[in-house]
């Protein structure tokens, strides 16, 4: 568990720091993912939740997401700089003191967590501790630089949100929120390794091992194409097991069989423009797809 | 960003640095004060019109 190698040093000083900065570190895209299938969590747990104490769940978990951001920023900086993705987050780029990044995203951190107590549960506020944990410390610092499973294991950070959001709307946890988990844990690897296979080099330099800089490209299309199949079993269980309606069956089923096709693509292209193309198609679809899928959960949870 | 100067008077700080300074500031008080709406609309919430008959 140790950082690569220095940053460079921060241009402005402590406490000057632009407020769209600030923002920067919350990764507001990665939060707006996290609002929206936190919300489905919530609508679908039709917990006795006051709705305005609903929104003020998802508010704190939307800030819990960004304080996990914001410690991800402040621990990946050195990294971050070699990668032409991330060299113009505020860190590297000079625009932010490393320590004023470390002090916010503690400070939203224990705001967030005893925000979620005081307003919901217990549980609800342990998740959401854990969650910030599991990706700040066990992914961050540990995972990521350490194995090439980084984002398999590390991916539970990111499917958590509809199981807390169901936690604060009932006290408990459902199968339902755990079927939800698993539909984003089960999505994450091929998201996220289409990525890998887009910026490898990116990844080499940064001394990052992802898949297919470890393993090489063909066990990555493998293992992406292994992980779809499952995600797409996994993706209909919600009306299987009687959650969720025949339209979100029909969707999920569709929806799963194109993503598994182009998982295929993935797998034969190996080489050239073509397989580029797979890739980045592969990568577009599946935020798609978790969109489309958690949408039609979200409707059909509201006229339910 | 330009450095900040340093004078007899202490540090001067530039104009950018103190436009900084400014939004940074309005930023953090419409935070607090979100805050301080929010902690107020969720304890009318919880406590509902019960809000009315605590002991004094």
């Amino acid at each position: 568990m140790s950082r690569a190698g220095a940053t460079r040093s921060a241009e402005v000083l402590p406490g000057f720091s632009d407020v769209a900065d600030y923002f920067a570190l919350l990764k507001p895209r990665v939060m707006s993912l996290v609002v929206f299938t936190a919300l489905v969590g919530l609508v679908r747990a039709h917990g006795d939740l006051h709705p305005f104490l609903g929104f003020a769940a998802l508010l704190c978990i939307a800030i819990g997401a960004g304080a996990s951001g914001a410690l991800n920023m402040w621990w990946d900086a050195d990294i971050d700089i070699r990668m032409g993705r991330t060299r113009t987050r505020p860190i590297p780029a000079g625009r932010m003191p490393e320590g004023e990044a470390l002090a916010f995203g503690i400070a939203l951190s224990v705001a967030s967590v005893t925000m979620l107590l005081l307003f919901t549960n217990f549980l609800a506020a342990g998740l959401l501790a854990f969650t910030i944990f599991f990706y700040a410390v066990i992914y961050t610092m540990w995972l990521k630089r350490w194995t090439a499973q980084n984002i398999v294991i590390g991916g539970a950070a990111g499917a958590f949100p509809p199981m807390i959001a169901w936690a604060a709307a009932t006290g408990s946890i459902g199968l339902e929120s755990v079927i939800l988990f698993l539909i984003i844990f089960f999505w994450t690897p091929p998201h996220f390794w289409a990525l890998a296979l887009l910026r490898k080099d990116d990844y080499a330099r940064a001394h990052v091992p992802m898949l297919p800089n470890v393993a090489g490209e063909p066990e990555t299309r493998k293992q992406i194409l292994i992980y779809s199949v499952i995600m797409a079993g996994v993706g209909v269980l919600p009306t299987a097991l009687g959650f969720a309606g025949l339209a979100y069956g029909a969707i999920s089923a569709v929806l799963g069989v194109i993503f598994v096709v182009f998982a295929c693509d993935v797998w034969r292209k190996e080489r050239g423009a073509a397989a580029q193309q797979a890739a980045k198609r592969l990568f577009a679809f599946s935020i798609l797809y978790l969109f489309l899928l958690f949408a039609v959960l979200l409707v059909e949870g509201m006229f339910r | 960003m330009a450095a900040a100067k340093h004078s007899k008077k202490g540090i001067v700080l530039t104009e950018e640095q103190k436009r900084t300074r400014r939004k940074r500031s309005i930023a953090l008080a419409l935070v607090l004060a979100g805050f301080a709406l929010l902690f107020y609309l969720v304890t009318i919430v919880k406590l509902g019109p019960g809000i009315f008959q605590r002991p004094i």
